[in-house]
């Protein structure tokens, strides 16, 4: 199995590298314009965030698979965890403020021991939509983790998992050996209580991006893609697909630099960039928080280190009104969530 | 001078051709998006049709781009590939078949 960037003791693995590498060359040469020029020339600078609807819970960097284009750079040699003390923390905010999405991500955040603890407790506050980013393949990595589409299903939880593609090549070159086969194995789980059936309560949506160094097409055009070939071929169903573009930071950024593409990927994203997407980026109404209860505008500036611009940044000072008041940071990933269509954890946004 | 005839990062400067005349360069770029555009063939079927043609006219630039273009559009490389093969077997037959004019003038030509 592939090794982190950290345990590889790779540059890249260090924040200030890869905020170093996206200010500079094309950026700092003036061949392309700064994000912040780019939407200094469309009005919209700085960028500022709107209500906080969606709490972004990473729970922990360990994860079962090592994904080629992970922006958290996760694996199975990653120990990061949030611990009780940071959710009991989370929960408070949940109770006192008027998010109404909950939405876990990880590394594989059913790899949290306490992950079950914490979605019982969460669930009994009443959010209106309580999401987790499962990669699947974790349903079937141990048999402790097999009856995870029942613990989802009674909790009413809105499932959203990766699979880059409908067909097993491009997935398991992304995401690893063996892992479409796995995905679709655990997509037929899901399916078999309920999530993604037509006319059931329980949400099963998928997340496309692309396996390589271009962006994606049309979200529609590749969901009805999708749902044809995985209802044929292996009898699955789900509810929406969301496009996802790869942000230019940590393992995909390596990826992009290592196969001579950083530039043309750069180019392409400006090249693409949509002010009507601006608006609505993700950041505008979400807030992040790492496994240690830090606060970011959203989980990429969490892996560039970025952590709000407000005087309160732990979860612990949690200031929903300080928080709204901020200025949210940008560098030049975030022409990711600004190309074409747009881009955000809920797919795209213009 | 150039080095070489055909610079990849020259296909990024294809929207200058305008700088020259700017009438004729912007009708050509709205055709140009007007045929590409969904309509009786998917927009999916034409950047398969752009790129066989690409490789027929031998552009390079061209063929950088419509096989980024397939990717995004989740097109296969066996299509892509399949596609390449139809330019080529129009070119091939489209030189073969010429081979009837020097069957004919070489019959007319001898006794």
């Amino acid at each position: 199995m592939l090794k982190s960037l950290q345990a590889k003791h790779s540059e890249l693995s260090k924040t200030e590298k890869q905020l170093e590498i996206l200010s500079g060359g094309i950026f700092k040469e003036g061949s392309m314009p700064t994000f912040s020029d780019k939407i200094k020339s469309v009005g919209q600078f700085p960028l500022r965030p709107k209500k906080i609807e969606i709490l972004q819970l990473n729970v922990g960097y360990m994860c079962n698979q090592v994904c080629a284009h992970c922006h958290v750079d996760a694996g199975p040699d990653r120990k990061e965890i949030m611990t009780v003390e940071t959710m009991q923390q989370c929960l408070e905010v949940i109770k006192n403020t008027g998010v109404h999405t909950l939405d876990l991500t990880g590394g594989a955040p059913e790899m949290n021991p306490n992950f079950r603890w914490f979605v019982e407790e969460a669930s009994k506050l009443g959010v209106q939509d309580f999401i987790v980013r499962s990669n699947l393949t974790i349903i079937l990595a141990n048999k402790k983790y097999n009856d995870l589409p029942e613990f989802f299903a009674k909790h009413n939880i809105h499932v959203i998992s990766s699979l880059p593609y409908y067909k097993r090549e491009k997935t398991d070159k992304q995401r690893g050996d063996g892992v479409f086969d796995k995905s679709i194995e655990a997509l037929q789980m899901l399916n078999k209580v309920g999530y993604g059936m037509p006319d059931s309560r329980l949400k099963l949506d998928l997340v496309y991006n692309p396996s390589g160094a271009f962006l994606p097409t049309d979200q529609q055009a590749l969901e009805n893609d999708f749902k044809k070939a995985l209802k044929e071929d292996f009898d699955v169903e789900f509810n929406s697909l969301f496009a996802i573009t790869n942000l230019p930071i940590s393992r995909f950024l390596d990826y992009l630099i290592s196969s001579d593409n950083y530039e043309d990927y750069m180019y392409a994203l400006v090249e693409a960039f949509n002010p009507n997407a601006v608006a609505n980026v993700m950041c505008t109404n979400t807030i992040s928080v790492s496994y240690d209860g830090w606060l970011y505008d959203c989980d990429f500036n969490q892996m560039l280190g970025l952590k709000v611009a407000s005087a309160e940044k732990h979860i612990s000072q949690f200031n929903e009104e300080s928080l709204t008041d901020r200025t949210i940071l940008i560098s030049q990933h975030c022409y990711g969530c600004t190309a074409g269509a747009g881009s955000s954890c809920q797919g795209t946004v213009a | 001078m150039e080095k070489t005839y055909y610079d990849p990062a020259d296909l990024k400067k294809f929207g200058k051709i305008s700088d020259w005349n700017e009438e004729l360069g912007e009708k050509f770029f709205d055709y140009y998006g007007k045929v590409f555009e969904e309509g009786s063939l998917s927009a999916r079927e034409k950047s398969l049709i752009a790129l066989a043609v690409s490789h027929a006219v031998q552009c390079p630039y061209c063929i950088d781009a419509y096989t980024g273009d397939g990717l995004k559009r989740g097109i296969t490389k066996e299509e892509m590939m399949e596609a390449v093969h139809v330019a080529a077997a129009i070119r091939g037959g489209a030189t073969l078949v010429h081979s009837v004019q020097m069957m004919n003038k070489y019959d007319k030509l001898s006794m």
